[in-house]
């Protein structure tokens, strides 16, 4: 069968790397009728949209691949580009393929299929010449407790081989731009959770690599030690190094991520900046604090033909959450007619949708749930 | 930088004996146990088994110090894999396995610090035999080439030990895996009896034990009696042991999960 002539150039711009809306305005110039276009556009498999990197501009770029133990699928067919110079994370609940995803990256894994290439490395082909140009910290890596700060990071700079006397140099730096001058000369398992952690990212960080890895850099911190780890890690960002974070923690993703690759058993789901990926939920959402908690299931019922999609009652709480474009034009109206109805509400706010309400409409549970 | 000569594959292993022989010198409850155990060994068995073996526990203290030290380093081979098996539950390993170092040197650097170990461990033994009655008679020289026998076979065994700590990657398991292979081949041995007086089935498996040729070796030399065969027999087993568990082990290394 003869393609379609708008299939072919759709096939076409895609792969030259234009996206949806400059197709659509393209084919709609070229005298195209726009329903007949999107059906086209929607109704076939094109090749996903890899995200906005250009090919020179990536430092990861991953095609295809899959890694499986046994019959389980840790990873199913993923293909992504990370943009040099950004902070990306892999945003996912445990067990969704992140640390695999890393390690595979890392050349601690070979994946079952597929190819990857960090920093103009193969994963499979350049592994020890990769190894020399990233850095990895996180629950994939750790520090030696039995040694000191000092000894931990002078030993990881001559691994990298260093000579003895730039591996001292740097580790002094290092521990001094981390304010673990104080412990640098006692054993590791003497320092709390976050210096551990610092210490870690410290050792990851002896070469300046060019691609760094952070695995969960802040889980199991408490929560000051978490932001001040947010705030070493922007620092890096700024300093030119590309990062490549995992986290289960929609706040983390939000705070730090230029880019964020949603990653759910084992496939990306949607990827995005922030605001992109908000705007994939659709409008607003509108949340209803009911005076009285039973009145909740009520309260959705009458609400329900105002949204776009069914609202959410949570009789717990009395909140009722229901996502709507049509914003403020509908506020007013639901609430004159709880008013009628006999319904007090404690509060209402219309607010622009979380992570946590993407990603629930995504994957359809929470992000810290586990599979 | 990525580019390997054997003087990198060389610093690697320095750092990694370095950084094991520091362990050794902050946690000096490990030296103690394994200095406690060969010590508690020497001592049983010379003063237990001796008066019923022989008839005077200084003729037997002369049989038995060159067998208990090759069981020593034989049972000290085991701390090789359980060792590894912390690293990998304690994210070491990766962290190694991240570096551009050469593929063999976390496994290498962790066997020669196993050896320099037995070293210490050798000389406290022979202190301790020397105070209840063991001497050497026969010449320091050949003594010393006894226990550098005994390290050797150490070295070889480590590297068994190396295979199933990467494989079982668990401490535990490592450690009680360990004793599986590591018991019947201590006992079913030269090391406490001459093999002559085992059954015959035994008799068999315990001639040919490389633990037995070791021994065999490290108390001739040390008696003054004669080495026989027993060296060809023993460093073939050594060899062979290595020829095959150290690509095992370094294989088992580059594909840890």
């Amino acid at each position: 069968m003869e393609k379609h002539p708008v299939t072919k150039y759709i096939e076409e711009s895609k792969n030259s790397g234009l996206t949806n809306v400059q197709i659509v305005q393209a084919l709609a110039d070229a005298g195209w009728r726009t329903h007949e276009i999107l059906e086209i556009l929607l109704n076939h498999n094109f090749p996903q949209e890899s995200g906005p990197v250009a090919p020179s501009e990536a430092i990861i770029s991953v095609s295809g691949v899959s890694k499986t133990y046994g019959k389980v699928k840790a990873l199913d067919d993923v293909t992504l580009q990370v943009k040099r110079g950004s902070i990306t994370a892999l945003l996912g609940p445990n067990g969704a393929g992140k640390t695999t995803l890393v390690k595979i990256l890392t050349t601690l894994l070979p994946p079952t299929s597929g190819t990857a290439e960090v920093a103009g490395f193969d994963v499979a082909r350049d592994a020890q010449a990769l190894r020399g140009s990233i850095g990895l910290a996180g629950q994939s890596a750790s520090v030696d407790p039995i040694l000191t700060g000092r000894e931990n990071l002078e030993m990881v700079g001559r691994l990298y081989h260093l000579t003895k006397k730039e591996a001292k140099a740097r580790a002094g730096e290092l521990l001094k731009q981390f304010e673990l001058e104080e412990a640098a000369d006692r054993s590791a398992k003497t320092y709390s959770g976050g210096m551990r952690r610092r210490l870690d990212l410290a050792a990851s960080l002896i070469i300046k690599p060019k691609m760094l890895f952070l695995d969960e850099p802040t889980s199991g911190l408490d929560p000051r030690s978490r932001f001040s780890m947010w705030n070493v890690i922007r620092e890096l960002v700024a300093d030119g190094t590309t990062l490549l974070l995992t986290t289960q923690y929609l706040e983390e993703a939000d705070q730090l991520a230029d880019y964020i690759f949603v990653i759910d058993r084992g496939q990306i789901i949607a990827q995005g900046t922030v605001d992109e990926l908000k705007r994939q939920t659709g409008g607003d959402v509108l949340e209803l604090h009911l005076a009285k908690h039973d009145d909740a299931m009520r309260a959705a019922e009458i609400v329900a033909p105002y949204g776009d999609a069914k609202p959410h009652a949570d009789p717990g709480s009395g909140v009722v959450t229901m996502s709507t474009d049509k914003g403020a034009a509908i506020l007013v109206e639901v609430v004159r007619r709880f008013d009628a109805e006999g319904l007090k509400l404690s509060d209402v706010l219309l607010r622009r949708p979380s992570l946590d309400d993407v990603f629930m409409k995504l994957t359809g549970h929470t992000a810290e749930e586990n599979n | 930088m990525a580019s390997h000569s054997s003087f990198t594959t060389f610093s690697d292993i320095t750092v990694m004996v370095k950084r094991n022989l520091l362990h050794y010198k902050r946690l000096p409850q490990l030296i103690v146990f394994t200095f406690i155990q060969p010590v508690m060994f020497v001592l049983l068995f010379a003063y237990v088994f001796g008066g019923a073996i022989k008839n005077s526990s200084t003729d037997y203290i002369q049989f038995l110090l060159p067998g208990i030290i090759v069981q020593t380093v034989l049972f000290g081979s085991m701390m090789t894999g359980v060792a590894l098996a912390q690293d990998v539950a304690g994210g070491m390993i990766d962290r190694f396995r991240s570096l551009p170092m050469d593929r063999s040197a976390v496994l290498a650097g962790r066997t020669i610090s196993e050896a320099i170990r037995n070293i210490f461990v050798m000389v406290v033994m022979v202190g301790v035999g020397y105070i209840i009655g063991f001497r050497v008679d026969h010449g320091i020289i050949n003594f010393a080439l006894g226990l550098l026998l005994a390290m050797l076979f150490g070295f070889a065994f480590s590297w068994v030990s190396a295979a199933i700590g990467l494989a079982v990657k668990n401490v535990e398991t490592a450690q009680s895996a360990g004793f599986v292979w590591v018991f019947p081949l201590a006992f079913a041995s030269s090391i406490f009896v001459p093999t002559a007086t085992l059954p015959k089935a035994l008799k068999i498996f315990a001639e040919h034990n490389p633990i037995s040729y070791t021994v065999n070796v490290v108390r001739a030399l040390s008696l003054g009696t004669p080495v026989g065969n027993n060296i060809w027999y023993a460093l073939a087993w050594i060899v062979g042991i290595l020829i095959i568990f150290v690509p095992l082990a370094v294989n088992r290394y580059r594909k840890i999960t």
